[in-house]
């Protein structure tokens, strides 16, 4: 009977997905030099599990790639390795290419095979050199290792002199050098030194030789490949390309080239002149590693179509479901023979009915929390790699990781915490010899909290760098025409200054943060979660970023508003004031807008009625009041007729059974049964300014 | 909910009953449909695709939305919006009062929706035969007829078979 495999082909991948991020974040909490078994441990199991899977799934070349990580960590188990932060930099890129395998196997797309077979022979490059170092006891580091890998990967210079009956053994020197450039970027220089006079050429001889210049990542045993049926035919030399000044070693990588099975003994021979560290060849690798990782992060992030969900939750949404069969099939017997002396019972069941089905109800809602330790784990690798590559001291400390948020807070909040994170990482904390000067310690502090507060949850991005520079913003924001030179802010105006559109006070624009657009999309982004960034600094001490995010979406703090006949819930969080106002206060202008003057600020007045459409009962300011509310940083006044209560309200979709309708959010039943509707503050200013956009939807969704 | 009224909703719900009990029983030759009544015009609908019949009660007006959308109503914990087939018609309006009856249909399209209408009252409820309806003239009636699925005879009077599908689109309540 043939099995279709491919059916488990996603648990497969989801296991291995979660293997890589144990080992990922193992790797990271490793100890260097005294690494702790069962850290150790794990990762071999990691590793061994998905090598046993692509094994079975037939993904020979990951189980082939998986291996050589499962020896080096079966190594490292055993003790003949020791843990150096080199080896554990390199399997965590590893972990990186081994993830993109992975990921181009699922999604069927090409892989970076260059890449990958470069990885693989740097890690078979330290299985085999270091094991030697490790017996010979030798603590001479990675040196000429390291050289070899980055050799690899540079590219190779070829020799290649096919004998002068090349030709009669059927070769055609023309085919290889057609392969040669399919491997990488290839120059040749022609030497023509035995090219005879022509009275004595033999046309069917061959006398030209080449020096090709084959640049790029690529792995030896592939140019080795190409000649390997004219190896007998020809001259041929295969060096890594080198410098100048690495000449010195060139010698042992040139034997490590001749012969594969020699590199064993290469690293042992060759141990003094593999302390020579620092050459040029180290740049371009080390720059390139930290590009590739993000270019990884960016394909991989994740896109949880499925949850995974504690056993005890599944439980007692089990033992809620048989105790509603019960009180079904109790209601159902009461049914189907009803007598009005059943009364009692049915008035009890039916009560049992309406608990059962509210704790479902919770039930079910608790499924969608997830721990926010999803989004927090992945922060030891970002701030792991940002902080190296920044060259800052930094400590991670995550706190309350077990906070519960709802399944759609957890994917979106995540863009903004990276935005949060980047920002402390490249603007506030300082480098090592800074925070000295400033009397601090060398390692700078990054903490990331999350904790219930009323109803809330607030997530705060703490760091215990410079703080924000009140002057530098001041400028900035002036130099920008954010605010005019004249202006008098105090300390909280100027901070939240950075929340503003197209601000940055980086000079450069740095690839870690820095690009004027991070802040108020993270304050747009929170915005549309019904939440709320705020942050505090002091100068010398530190910045916090606290996030503060409505527990669940489906329900928040509403004001009833009322206006002409109708009653309207206003969401709580957009609400600044509410003020009762003359009439004098108002500038019209050109006979149609009003503005009202609120402390030196002009906001707009919009007249709900006229937006929605409404009988009004007065069209007199003074009649009513304004609420001043904001909305994408925008501030407005809603000239409405009273203000109701306020209470907390389910949010219900009005597209479910409608459409979306611009200016309002969504609506909520209230107490009497009624249906209200919730209005969305950012859409009503936009219809506001652009009455049509009402009509303009209609006719949108019509085409 | 008037005495009648529930006795139309008992009836009619005993009739869905019945009428699935027919579809079986008779291999789907008969289809039963509910009629109304819109000014002295008879309309019916596939009784299969009603939910429920409530009374007219208040509903909340949805700002800037075609005239024709009544507002929304609370059917147990659900937003369901309300269209006035009258004013859908561009027939004379009459006031709402308490006799006035709204029908929830089962509307398909890309989602599954449930929309209620306002009718002046339901009447009864009818086996077809699938063969006996007849493609719409398109003459004389107020509908457009791209909504109407077809017209059945039933002794003297006429009904017009609704195509809800269309008639509550997505589309053609925006």
């Amino acid at each position: 009977m043939d099995i279709d495999i491919s059916q488990f082909y996603d648990v497969f991948f989801e296991e291995s997905f979660e293997g890589l991020d144990a080992m990922e974040s193992e790797l990271l909490g490793l100890d260097i030099g005294s690494a702790d078994s069962e850290t150790v441990n794990s990762l071999f199991r990691a590793a061994h599990s998905i090598k046993g899977g692509a094994g079975t799934f037939g993904f020979t070349f990951i189980a082939e790639f998986t291996h050589v990580m499962e020896t080096i960590l079966n190594e490292m188990r055993n003790g003949q390795r020791d843990v150096t932060a080199e080896s554990t930099n390199l399997l965590l890129q590893a972990v990186d290419v081994l993830r993109g395998m992975l990921r181009g196997v699922q999604k069927k797309e090409a892989t970076d095979d260059k890449h990958i077979a470069a990885m693989h022979r740097r890690l078979e490059i330290m299985l085999a050199g270091e094991n030697v170092e490790a017996q010979a006891n030798d603590d001479s580091d990675l040196g000429s290792e390291e050289q070899i890998k980055l050799a690899s990967s540079m590219g190779w210079l070829i020799y290649f002199r096919p004998n002068a009956h090349f030709f009669q053994t059927g070769n055609d020197p023309v085919r290889m050098i057609r392969e040669l450039a399919s491997l990488g970027e290839l120059s040749s220089e022609l030497i023509d030194d035995k090219l005879p006079p022509f009275s004595d050429f033999e046309p069917e001889d061959s006398y030209l030789a080449w020096q090709f210049t084959l640049t790029g990542d690529i792995a030896k045993d592939d140019v080795v490949d190409i000649f390997e049926w004219v190896d007998d035919y020809c001259d041929l030399t295969i060096d890594p390309i080198m410098t100048a000044e690495s000449a010195e070693i060139e010698e042992s990588v040139l034997d490590y080239a001749q012969d594969d099975k020699e590199q064993i003994s290469t690293p042992i021979e060759n141990k003094q002149k593999s302390e020579i560290t620092a050459s040029p060849t180290v740049k371009p690798i080390e720059e390139e590693a930290p590009i590739d990782n993000e270019n990884l992060k960016v394909t991989i992030a994740p896109s949880a179509s499925s949850i995974r969900v504690g056993i005890d939750k599944i439980d007692s949404l089990i033992n809620l479901v048989s105790e509603l069969v019960i009180t079904q099939s109790m209601l159902s017997r009461i049914g189907d023979n009803f007598t009005p002396s059943m009364l009692p019972n049915l008035i009890d069941g039916l009560a049992q009915l309406e608990r059962n089905s509210r704790e479902m109800q919770e039930g079910v809602t608790r499924i969608r929390m997830l721990p926010i330790s999803f989004v927090f784990n992945r922060f030891s690798r970002l701030v792991h790699d940002i902080s190296e590559k920044m060259g800052k001291k930094v400590k991670l400390e995550l706190i309350g990781e077990q906070t519960e948020l709802d399944k759609s807070v957890i994917e979106k909040i995540g863009d903004p915490i990276v935005h949060l994170v980047r920002n402390s990482l490249d603007h506030g904390l300082e480098v090592p010899e800074q925070r000295l000067a400033a009397g601090k310690t060398k390692t700078g502090l990054l903490q990331l909290k999350a904790f219930h507060q009323g109803g809330n949850i607030i997530i705060e991005v703490h760091d215990d760098g410079a703080g924000l520079n009140e002057d530098d913003i001041l400028a900035k924001a002036i130099e920008k025409g954010l605010i005019d030179a004249t202006d008098i802010l105090s300390t909280d105006q100027i901070h939240n200054l950075i929340f503003l559109p197209g601000f940055s006070t980086a000079d450069v624009v740095s690839d870690v943060s820095g690009r004027g657009v991070g802040m108020d999309v993270v304050n747009k982004n929170i915005a549309s979660l019904g939440g709320s960034v705020e942050v505090e600094s002091k100068q010398g001490e530190g910045t916090v970023f606290s996030i503060r995010l409505p527990l669940t979406l489906a329900i928040m703090d509403g004001q009833t508003i009322r206006v002409a006949d109708e009653n309207y819930i206003l969401p709580l969080i957009s609400i600044i004031e509410t003020i009762e106002i003359k009439n004098t206060d108002i500038k019209q202008i050109t006979g149609k807008g009003e503005l009202y003057t609120l402390r030196n600020e002009y906001i707009p007045i919009i007249r709900l009625y006229e937006v929605f459409n409404l009988k009004p009962h007065t069209t007199e300011l003074e009649q009513g009041l304004v609420v001043i509310v904001e909305g994408e940083g925008k501030k407005a006044g809603l000239f409405i007729d009273d203000l109701l209560g306020q209470q907390q309200v389910v949010i219900k979709s009005l597209e479910d059974n409608y459409r979306k309708v611009i200016g309002l959010s969504g609506a909520t039943i209230l107490g009497d049964g009624t249906v209200a509707l919730i209005i969305d503050v950012s859409g009503l200013m936009a219809l506001y300014q652009e009455p049509s956009l009402a009509v303009l939807t209609r006719n949108e969704q019509v085409a | 909910m008037s005495k009648w009224l529930k006795a139309i909703v008992m009836e009619s719900m005993q009739h869905v009953n019945n009428g699935l009990e027919l579809i079986t029983s008779v291999d789907g030759s008969t289809e039963q449909y509910l009629s109304f009544t819109l000014a002295d015009e008879n309309y019916g609908v596939d009784i299969l695709r009603v939910q429920e019949i409530k009374g007219w009660e208040r509903v909340t007006p949805i700002p800037n939305s075609p005239h024709y959308v009544c507002g929304v109503l609370n059917l147990r914990g659900t937003i369901i919006p309300v269209v006035d087939l009258r004013r859908r018609f561009d027939m004379p309006i009459r006031e709402y009062t308490s006799r006035t009856v709204v029908v929830m249909l089962k509307v398909e399209g890309l989602t599954k929706r449930t929309v209620g209408i306002v009718v002046d009252g339901v009447s009864a409820t009818h086996n077809v035969d699938p063969e006996s309806i007849q493609p719409a003239p398109g003459l004389g009636v107020s509908v457009s007829i791209e909504f109407i699925k077809g017209l059945v005879l039933l002794g003297n009077e006429m009904l017009m078979i609704l195509n809800i599908d269309r008639l509550l689109s997505v589309e053609a309540l925006g």
